[in-house]
């Protein structure tokens, strides 16, 4: 049959497809390296040693493995119908303010591990409710989800802080680094003498097979696939888009509040100002460079934070800025766009 | 100039798309290009205007070979072509369309090219006024444009894919007279399309494709019965005529008024009966399309009462009368019909109704199913814009759910040939038989008349005939077109 010939080359392409990345960002970085008079093996190699050289460095990684992988799969069900949920940062924030929330109330009287779960909860729901919104200023006001998303990150930003400095001060005075620690039996539990929650963990591989079926497998994935492709047909076939779209959102800022609840339980056990680490922007960059697929999301999550981690040695080893992994971030990203988008280039001129 | 394709080929992966032709077009000639769908057109076409790049082959200018691989090369050594869709920019004003692509200075006042424009259009009697928007001109216009702009750029070999698509009959005689104009004046005419009577009207010589090769070449006076069959191999019957029959009432429409469109659509009236194949006749954008949309559910009416198989249907959106068994194929195929990317067997997947879980074996079975019944050149991994413009409307039309009770369908047969359309109408006819109504726009008046029970005429958003097919005739038809019923 014809078609299989087809799926072979297509995967011959991927793989030119995937060096051709990998080989210019790698370029661009050593290129970088030598202009700063910085030994490029040695920097790859502190990269390296400095992100999975101990164990407690690779549970390091994974403590940041999990908010990230968290926030691109919920930015795949965005993209996937077509939306750019830049807004995911101010859902990060809005789940986290929402499991402060429910933390505080719980800390008197509830159990433990009940708080924890309706911390969870709480903070899916809050980071849901803060990407709908985006969602219905989308549908009924027309506004732009990256306009709407933008400013809802501000808002969500300006009640952190709001919250951090006035009604959740710390006793006596508010400051910068945040509310009051949690109780420890309100932190998520750790591996011994590692830093690293196993229910955490567990919850983000859950999330990450849970979205990949509802992707694949079943009718909401694929409506979410044919309105994002083109909005008119799909109405025509009798999708309803405009509800699709506040389901996706939901979805997306779900996953990037239960994000923020970890953040909050498991890393800081406060709210701190910046307690989205960035993570929701990051993760925009790791579903580009995947290609807005699910299955490669999480190992892109997993090589970001290791040059994330790795990066923090180069200061104290070479005298480099650790914004180097930012850098490697960037040009594999830039890398990827252009070679999808020339990919996507040659398709059209040959049809 | 003269213009020479030697041994031209063009591959698509393993598809052969031009298998070695060999042409020559003379200056000052109307060079016809005839054949169906798929027959390599367009492609030798696109490599012609530098659009698409050959895969071997030499082209000659004035008998000199040249090398170019891309639109503004060709351009600058005199080819021009006009798209089916013209590639005109919507948001701008026509002078600043017609500006667009020209070499000079910062200073190139607009008074000039205005002054140009106006010349232009004046010799070929276009009636252009160079600060509407584009986005506001009939296709027909806008084609008008982008002549008067390619000649302006000094283009000396014209390439028009299909232009008598979508345009008025009055349009048609204006772009036929200028053709013949340019021809007079040493210019090149290269002449792609599929229906046979423009291009035995207007060309001098009509080269003939067929599956990639040449497959005859004949000057005039030409010989239509020799000219079908290299198109086709053997020649096509005319589309079967559906009987007269009348079931219950299954589409009325009371004084309905609604917006849209450039006209709306104004006071219309209507019962359409289960089984009747009614066509709607009129000057592109007359009411007819608003009129389909309305009776979709996809544009509501201002006033009136709208009854869908005996239930009101006011207030109802789209859903509501897909439930009722309505279904609108646009004739965007690819913009509005099929979603690119998504394969033939996920826009099946997408009709499954039940459960959370998509059954893939199922969706693929009906994939196959389609495919073959539907007689689509692809697999069920395909998607609609590898699909060639034919074999998408054949995948529209699978798409049609089980026992539809009203079919709407805006030119069902746009850009197909003779066969395929022989082919479509073969199919809606059994719709109808199985006591489907189906409504369907067309630019085609003979379409009209050969498979329609019944004609409404549209003029300027109104409705302003009503009458059965075996009452009327072409000239009948055309004066109501005209606004003359």
């Amino acid at each position: 049959m014809q078609w299989v010939r087809g799926k072979k080359s297509s995967l011959l392409q991927a793989l030119l497809g995937t060096g051709a990345i990998l080989g210019t960002a790698f370029a661009v970085t050593t290129l970088i390296l030598f202009v700063a008079g910085a030994p490029p093996l040695s920097a790859f190699y502190y990269l390296l040693s400095g992100s999975l050289g101990t164990w407690l460095k690779v549970a390091q990684v994974l403590t940041g493995w999990i908010p990230l992988t968290l926030c691109a799969c919920g930015l795949v069900y965005s993209f996937r119908i077509g939306l750019w949920n830049i807004g995911v940062e101010g859902q990060v924030v809005a789940g986290a303010v929402a499991a402060t929330f429910v933390l505080r109330l719980g800390a008197e009287s509830g159990s433990p591990v009940v708080v924890l779960f309706l911390a969870f909860l709480g903070g899916l729901l809050g980071g849901s409710l803060w990407a709908v919104i985006a969602g219905f200023l989308k549908i009924k006001g027309g506004v732009n989800e990256i306009f709407g998303g933008l400013g809802m990150n501000f808002v969500a930003q300006g009640i952190t802080l709001w919250l951090i400095f006035g009604p959740w001060k710390r006793p006596g005075v508010g400051s910068m680094s945040g509310t009051e620690l949690f109780a420890p039996q309100f932190w998520l539990p750790t591996v011994a003498g590692l830093r690293l929650s196993p229910v955490g963990l567990a919850l983000t591989v859950a999330v990450l097979l849970g979205s990949a079926w509802v992707l694949g497998r079943t009718r909401l994935g694929l409506a979410l696939k044919g309105i994002g492709s083109n909005p008119k047909a799909a109405y025509l076939q009798g999708l309803k888009p405009n509800r699709s779209i506040l389901i996706a959102m939901g979805l997306a800022g779900g996953c990037a509040g239960l994000a923020g609840t970890f953040q909050v339980t498991g890393v800081y056990h406060r709210l701190i100002p910046a307690i989205s680490s960035n993570y929701g922007y990051l993760a925009l960059l790791v579903v580009m460079l995947a290609n807005y697929r699910i299955s490669a999301a999480p190992a892109i999550a997993f090589f970001f934070v290791c040059l994330n981690v790795g990066a923090i040695q180069l200061p104290m080893m070479l005298q480099l800025d650790s914004s180097l992994s930012g850098i490697i971030q960037g040009a594999l990203v830039l890398a990827a766009l252009l070679v999808y988008g020339w990919r996507k280039r040659k398709l059209t001129m040959e049809t | 100039m003269g213009i020479t394709l030697r041994d031209i080929h063009k591959r698509y992966g393993t598809v052969h798309a031009n298998n070695g032709i060999t042409l020559h077009v003379t200056e000052g000639s109307i060079h016809g290009i005839l054949g169906e769908n798929g027959a390599g057109k367009s492609t030798l076409m696109k490599i012609m205007a530098g659009y698409v790049r050959k895969t071997g082959g030499t082209i000659f200018l004035d008998g000199k070979p040249v090398e170019y691989a891309q639109p503004a090369e060709a351009t600058r050594l005199g080819i021009g072509m006009l798209y089916q869709d013209p590639l005109d920019f919507l948001s701008l004003s026509v002078l600043e369309n017609f500006m667009m692509g020209r070499r000079g200075g910062l200073s190139s006042g607009k008074a000039g090219y205005r002054e140009q424009l106006k010349d232009l259009a004046d010799a070929f009697s276009f009636h252009l006024d160079p600060d509407r928007a584009v986005r506001e001109l009939t296709v027909g216009e806008r084609q008008q444009l982008e002549l008067l702009r390619l000649l302006a750029l000094g283009v000396e070999v014209l390439i028009l894919d299909e232009p008598t698509t979508g345009i008025t009959s009055l349009q048609r005689r204006l772009l036929f007279e200028a053709l013949k104009k340019l021809a007079d004046g040493q210019k090149t005419v290269l002449f792609v399309s599929h229906k046979l009577e423009d291009v035995e009207m207007l060309c001098h010589k009509v080269t003939v494709l067929r599956a990639g090769r040449v497959s005859g070449e004949m000057d005039r006076p030409f010989h239509t019965p020799t000219l079908l069959q290299w198109m086709f191999g053997v020649p096509p019957a005319p589309p079967p005529c559906a009987g007269g029959r009348r079931g219950k009432l299954a589409l009325a429409m009371e004084h309905v008024s609604a917006p849209g469109g450039r006209t709306g659509l104004r006071h219309c009236s209507i019962e359409i009966h289960e089984g009747e194949v009614v066509g709607l006749a009129g000057l592109a954008g007359s009411g007819q399309d608003v009129f389909l949309r309305v009776a979709a559910g996809l544009n509501k009416p201002r006033e009136g009462k709208m009854h869908l198989i005996g239930e009101n249907m006011a207030g109802k959106d789209y859903h509501a009368f897909k439930a009722r068994g309505v279904t609108f194929l646009p004739a965007a195929r690819l913009e509005e019909g099929l979603m690119p990317g998504l394969s033939i067997t996920e826009h099946l997947a997408l009709r499954q109704e039940r459960g959370i879980r998509i059954l893939w074996n199922e969706a693929q079975k009906a994939a196959f199913q389609i495919i073959r019944r539907f007689r689509i050149s692809g697999n069920p991994l395909s998607t609609p814009e590898s699909l060639s413009g034919g074999n998408q409307q054949r995948l529209l039309l699978g798409l049609i759910p089980e026992d539809p009770r009203v079919l709407l369908l805006e030119d069902p047969t746009r850009g197909l040939d003779l066969e395929s359309v022989r082919w479509v109408w073969q199919q809606l006819v059994s719709f109808a038989a199985g006591g489907t109504c189906i409504l369907f726009s067309c630019a085609e008046l003979d379409e009209i008349l050969q498979v329609s029970d019944r004609v409404l005429v549209f003029y300027n958003g109104m409705m302003v005939k009503d009458v059965r097919a075996c009452d009327t005739d072409l000239m009948d038809l055309g004066q109501a077109i005209a606004g003359k019923g």
